[in-house]
């Protein structure tokens, strides 16, 4: 035991980069094995003819790709962006002003963020269900409505775009909140004053000083709304039933039923390269923001 | 910032507060109705927790979850720690390149982790089962492991270590005795973040794992497309309770001193 900690010490001390190497090594090869591998895999059966039991079979095809032009398939892609984008609107419309008030607050701050961070945590698929208890025919909804007789029969809530867009809303609303309430925080409040002393209303004081100071803020929820919402998969699949599917319902279909793996990670690859473009335009933005801010 | 808030933002505030907080509320509630297919409320009970322990299913996706998620949980708490070391105190090429890579499993959404993974076990012939589980929550969990370590590491004060090896100890002894203590919390805060994730997860989970494999979340995710009773209601607030009470240990390690 002593000699080969004596030799394990000597082996570090003469290679500068070596210990670098044996920390980063075990999770480098992870992360490479298990993540940057099956997705280069996934990108190369995208390219591949369709095995007839699953899988592929050798040989070279853009079938794939092109296939997403057919009108079926277009509207799962336009519908997937379309909602995508309709639901970053609406959380960044619900979330902007909870995100002002909760750095407005004082007293209840700290509660108001908690009550923000808990459904980080809570189980995905838990909170979809809490989503059908109210929603179903027979779910919370419909029953205190009829109690009520506001409505004579049960709405149908369940199964409709209307389903899927308020379950996309629920789940990511809070990533929209967290950020915009961060750049909020950061403002200075002089600046605030500065305007106010200068004569600027509430609203030109918050279009032209807190808004624009903000953006950052904006921005980074925009994408961390826009990106889940993307790929989602479970909320379509259980509030929007067979009717509603989007690209995600899509790429796990190909998987199961529909035995078409290339399509599959083709649609998938389609997914990952959308949200790529999400991240560099959000850098773009990011790093032309930070070269605007004043010096300090 | 002296003019008051304006009452309706409060308003809207507080609609969405509801809104966010409401459902899950009114699903723990009804997890001790005593009514089968009701949604008025028939009295207390606690007959659907009990009846969980009468379903073999939930039984046996417990005991899935708790194997997948202690493996991956240790398995990526330690191969993070090293990763995080290695960013925060080494130098060698290419580190800051690898500090954004660890950023795109964060981004990735689940199915396409989830249906990568498949390919890549399909490839290689690889049964399905409790290790492409493990694998694949390691692959999605390392990242955020990294980044709790490394803020504890970010805020350690690195003058202690050098003191030990000044007063003679070596890098074995000084890893040992003085950085592992000190990073003791960030490392169990990143634990129990990894765990609390590997224990929820649906999606990937649902293309890696095989016939006899299934984790909680998977037959949770059975018993609410065929709308079994009242059960997922019980099972349900048993995983909220659970998960809440680990990220609330998680927050008071990351704190601690």
């Amino acid at each position: 035991m002593g000699a080969f900690r004596e030799r394990a010490l000597a082996w570090l001390y003469s290679r500068p980069e070596a210990r670098a190497w044996a920390l980063l090594a075990p999770a480098g090869f992870w992360l490479v094995a298990f993540f940057l591998v099956p997705l280069l895999i996934m990108f190369v059966y995208s390219l591949m003819p369709r095995g007839i039991y699953g899988g592929v079979e050798p040989g070279f095809t853009l079938a794939h790709y092109t296939r997403f032009f057919d009108p079926l398939y277009l509207q799962v892609l336009q519908r997937t962006f379309a909602w995508s984008i309709a639901c970053t609107v609406i959380c960044l419309v619900l979330g902007y002003p909870v995100a002002y008030v909760i750095a407005r607050s004082r007293r209840w701050r700290t509660l108001l963020l908690f009550l923000v961070v808990l459904p980080f945590w809570t189980s995905f698929l838990v909170r979809t269900f809490a989503m059908i208890f109210l929603m179903r025919d027979t779910g919370l909804i419909n029953s205190w409505m009829l109690k009520l007789s506001v409505i004579q029969e049960p709405l149908t809530i369940l199964y409709t775009p209307f389903a899927v867009m308020t379950g996309l809303v629920y789940g990511f609303l809070p990533f929209m909140i967290l950020p915009i309430y961060a750049s909020l925080e950061k403002l200075d409040p002089s600046l605030h004053e500065a305007a106010e002393v200068l004569g600027a209303r509430p609203l030109a004081r918050f279009r032209r000083v807190t808004l624009p100071l903000s953006m950052p803020g904006v921005v980074a929820g925009s994408l961390l709304v826009f990106i889940p919402a993307l790929g989602s998969f479970l909320t379509s699949d259980l509030l929007g039933g067979a009717k509603q599917v989007m690209i995600g319902n899509l790429v796990q279909n190909q998987f199961s039923s529909a035995r078409n793996w290339p399509f599959g990670s083709a649609a998938s690859f389609i997914v990952m390269a959308l949200v790529l473009a999400a991240v560099m335009w959000y850098l773009r933005v990011k790093d032309a923001g930070a070269r605007i801010e004043p010096a300090k | 910032m002296n003019t008051p808030i304006p009452r309706w933002l409060i308003g809207l505030t507080a609609v969405v507060y509801f809104f966010l907080h409401l459902p899950v509320l009114v699903l723990v509630v009804f997890s001790f109705n005593d009514s089968k297919f009701s949604v008025d409320w028939r009295g207390f009970t606690l007959q659907w927790y009990q009846r969980l322990w009468e379903r073999p299913d939930i039984l046996r996706g417990l005991k899935a979850s708790l194997i997948v998620g202690s493996a991956a949980t240790v398995i990526s708490a330690v191969l993070g720690t090293l990763l995080a070391l290695a960013l925060a105190r080494q130098r060698f090429r290419g580190r800051r390149a690898l500090e954004g890579f660890l950023f795109v499993p964060i981004v990735t959404p689940e199915i396409v982790t989830g249906i990568s993974l498949l390919l890549l076990f399909a490839l290689l012939k690889f049964p399905l089962g409790l290790t492409t589980i493990t694998i694949a929550h390691v692959a999605f969990c390392i990242s955020f492991v990294v980044i709790v370590v490394l803020a504890r590491l970010q805020g350690m004060d690195e003058n202690l270590e050098e003191a030990a090896m000044i007063l003679g100890a070596d890098e074995i002894t000084t890893f040992w005795k003085i950085t592992v203590p000190q990073l003791w919390p960030g490392i169990l805060s990143g634990a129990l973040l990894a765990f609390t994730m590997s224990f929820d997860d649906f999606v990937i989970t649902s293309f890696v794992s095989g016939p006899g494999s299934s984790t909680l979340p998977i037959v949770v995710y059975g018993m609410v497309r065929k709308n079994v009773e009242p059960s997922i209601n019980a099972i349900s607030t048993i995983i909220l309770f659970a998960t809440a009470i680990l990220i609330y240990l998680a927050d008071r390690l990351a704190r601690a001193k």
